[in-house]
């Protein structure tokens, strides 16, 4: 499922239960979407995911062409870990030592910054974080920080997590002046019922 | 010669991920890069990988690629003269 503010955009029910597959699920999430952008199905899985959540919320916000200063501050679990596996089955005989350089690319997890950089043209701070769980305290204090001290208009937050078809991405978008005051309590909420 | 010409367009599709692309869409000729199937250096890599993996070519000077990857005909000759499997 996919949803902007509580409204679901996309949804898919599996014809069996375990059916959907992350590749199913991002493909036609993507064609729904109208997302167009050459790129995307040479990304890797976590990529995929980061960039299409990043889209349905950037794409509503009328960026600039030539440059934005909204800075990214992205989180997980997995890491790259689910691409590091394709990495090193890849690897792993010397037999047949075929590394693939499109998949090595991928081999860590802020690669999908990058990503979602250059289709939106952000030339602003850009982190991306590994903790065991969703942690609301670091995203609070780390946008708050950019914003305060003026080095980003505003700051893309989040978590996006993937390994195999186990998969979550929940991002949101904060600026000086905004409807939810961003505080610990509340991203935490949000991140629970979505 | 035909046969390896089809084989090289089903292993560009499926090993660079070319999504709505066709074996029947890509012509002989076709050029790989530039204003034809828009393929990137990333790519070119891959195909470096896929000469050696799939057909026992090693490139000593990557830059031979440029001109081996013009076409998939150029690719389909350069392999039958040099495929070591």
């Amino acid at each position: 499922m996919v949803s902007l503010n509580g409204n679901v955009l996309f949804s898919e029910v599996p014809i069996t239960i375990g059916a959907e597959d992350f590749s199913t699920f991002i493909k036609n999430a993507y064609k729904f979407l109208q997302t167009d952008y050459s790129k995307f199905f040479k990304m890797d899985n976590l990529s995929k995911l980061a960039f299409l959540a990043a889209d349905v919320l950037l794409k509503k916000e009328n960026l600039n062409e030539e440059e934005n200063n909204i800075a990214l501050i992205f989180s997980n679990k997995a890491s790259s870990l689910d691409t590091d596996r394709k990495h090193q089955a890849a690897i792993e005989n010397d037999a047949e030592y075929f590394p693939s350089p499109a998949v090595f690319v991928y081999t860590l997890p802020n690669i999908c910054l990058g990503e979602i950089s250059i289709k939106h043209r952000l030339y602003s701070e850009n982190s991306f974080f590994i903790f065991a769980r969703f942690n609301a305290e670091h995203l609070q204090l780390y946008a708050n920080s950019l914003l305060r001290s003026g080095k980003a208009e505003k700051v893309l937050c989040g978590w996006v997590d993937l390994d195999e078809n186990s998969y979550d991405a929940f991002l949101y978008l904060v600026e000086k002046q905004g409807e939810i005051e961003h505080k610990t309590e509340e991203i935490t909420r949000l991140y629970n019922i979505l | 010669m035909s046969e390896l010409k089809e084989e090289l367009k089903g292993k560009i599709i499926e090993q660079l991920n070319l999504e709505d692309v066709s074996v029947a869409d890509i012509a002989d000729d076709d050029a790989l890069f530039g204003d034809g199937l828009g393929l990137d250096s990333i790519d070119a890599l891959e195909l470096i990988v896929m000469l050696d993996k799939d057909y026992g070519i090693r490139l000593s000077d990557p830059k031979e690629g440029k001109k081996i990857f013009e076409s998939v005909q150029v690719m389909a000759d350069y392999i039958q003269e040099h495929r070591t499997k």
